[in-house]
């Protein structure tokens, strides 16, 4: 099984992307499950909802609002390109702004259980022993809030990395931009080269097998307690 | 006349009991909304029962090669039906073209495309949209035409491919890419280019986009199938079908 130069540029790409995509959404989704996890207010219902849409729409549905409203004619385009940002379909950028709203609730949701599950009593003593919040954040929250990390970051990445519909509609399939690994296999068997899907199907299965097992298993507390 | 009115439904229900069958046609997407209208005559014609599938022809091929319930394949190239063919899994003799593909140069904005296309030498335009080559009949065309043209390798670092001619389409409707080779018969209704502006491509700068139809093996005693692909042929059927901005 031989993978072409276009597989592996694919590959390169699509690490590149769930990477940064779950990079970003662990530091944007923190505050965002913090609030959640720990608010009285009545507009928690409302954001969880909203949190938790990309799990409901089909991803073409996803991409084809993503390609009207950050087009030209959209307000998020507009806003872009006010910006001086340019328009974002058929961009890297692109991407990764439509893979954060993809798998949000891929990440929010465990870290807001993980939070959840804290209770008030360590924050407590946290504060009874003068911590900063910053302090409390870093060396109390995020140790007792691992496991949560764990599966967001496992999620968020996997769910990125198999992401295909999204990329679909804002891609335009360019080679090194926007050409990701499920693309490509689309291709591949689609112009009935199911040899080539195979052995590109085969390597995205055996490295995402790889890469979770490894995760699983040098997480203290999620692997050996598990 | 109160007598044929009466009567016309009762010699219809007696003609489908007699003879009436269904028959399960998988359709190329492009020819979607024509054979909505060329089922509803055919049924009303006939009294058989025809149960559409639309979808991409590379996603019917591996379908029907994994045993899928179709008696007949409306492909929207001429390879898949003959592949089919060779692979013995339609009824022989039964391929025919129902279609012929026009391209064209299209922009939603009015007046940006010129009536001899020569806005793809100015190049004043960020992205140019066209459907994957390697998939779609038409992206293998629209190539064809840059080629022709001299333009294929300048332009190629502003292509942005659709997965199919539909995808394509909605790149170039949302303003996304200014302009993109799509099908004539997306940007047709009644015999004019609905919105924006368009360049009909010669059609001696590409090879013709032939639509082949084909009765699939499962499809060999339904009744319905021969009936369907004889209509098809006909000259209502075709006055639809160039309705849409397909030649035949």
């Amino acid at each position: 099984m031989e993978l072409s130069a276009a597989d592996l540029a694919a590959i390169r790409l699509t690490l590149e992307l769930a990477s940064i995509t779950t990079l970003l959404l662990l530091v944007l989704g923190t505050p965002l499950a913090w609030w959640l996890a720990r608010t009285r207010s009545r507009w928690k219902g409302p954001v969880a909802a909203v949190v938790a849409l990309p799990l409901v729409l089909p991803p073409t549905v996803i991409g084809f609002y993503l390609l009207v409203s950050l087009g030209p004619n959209g307000y998020g385009g507009q806003l872009t390109q006010a910006l001086g940002l340019g328009l974002l379909p058929f961009t890297f950028a692109g991407l990764v702004v439509a893979s954060i709203i993809y798998s949000l609730p891929f990440v929010v949701q465990p870290l807001q259980n993980a939070f959840a599950a804290l209770g008030d009593r360590p924050l407590e003593v946290a504060a009874t022993l003068r911590a900063s919040p910053l302090d409390t954040f870093f060396t109390v929250i995020l140790p007792l809030a691992r496991p949560g990390y764990l599966t967001a970051t496992v999620l968020g990445f996997a769910h990125t990395v198999g992401e295909f519909g999204v990329v679909l509609m804002i891609g335009g399939n360019i080679p090194g931009q926007t050409r990701v690994v499920s693309v490509q296999i689309y291709d591949h068997v689609e112009a009935m080269e199911y040899a080539q899907a195979h052995g590109l199907a085969l390597s995205m299965v055996v490295f995402s097998f790889l890469v979770l097992w490894a995760l699983y298993h040098f997480n203290p507390q999620g692997g050996r307690r598990g | 006349m109160p007598f044929p009115r009466l009567l016309a439904p009762l010699l219809l229900m007696l003609s489908m009991s007699v003879q009436a069958e269904e028959v399960s046609v998988a359709v190329a997407a492009n020819f979607t909304a024509p054979m909505q209208k060329i089922t509803t005559e055919f049924e009303k014609d006939t009294g058989h029962k025809v149960q559409l599938a639309f979808g991409a022809t590379g996603k019917f091929y591996a379908q029907i090669r994994n045993g899928a319930p179709f008696q007949m394949l409306l492909s929207a190239d001429d390879e898949t039906p003959a592949k089919l063919e060779r692979e013995g899994l339609t009824l022989a003799g039964s391929r025919f073209t129902y279609a012929v593909g026009s391209l064209v140069l299209w922009s939603a904005q009015p007046g940006y495309v010129d009536a001899d296309g020569t806005v793809l030498r100015q190049g004043g335009f960020k992205k140019i949209a066209l459907a994957n080559p390697r998939l779609a009949p038409y992206g293998k065309a629209a190539m064809e035409v840059l080629a022709a043209l001299g333009l294929a390798d300048t332009l190629a670092p502003r292509f942005v491919q659709g997965e199919n001619i539909t995808q394509t389409f909605q790149f170039v409707s949302t303003g996304n890419a200014e302009l993109g080779f799509v099908a004539l018969s997306q940007v047709m209704q009644e015999g004019r280019i609905r919105t924006g502006s368009a360049w009909r491509v010669p059609d001696r700068l590409h090879t013709p986009i032939r639509q082949d139809a084909v009765i699939l093996a499962t499809g060999r005693d339904n009744a319905a199938a021969t009936a369907l692909a004889r209509y098809l042929q006909g000259e209502k059927a075709r006055a639809i079908i160039r309705a849409f901005g397909y030649q035949i």
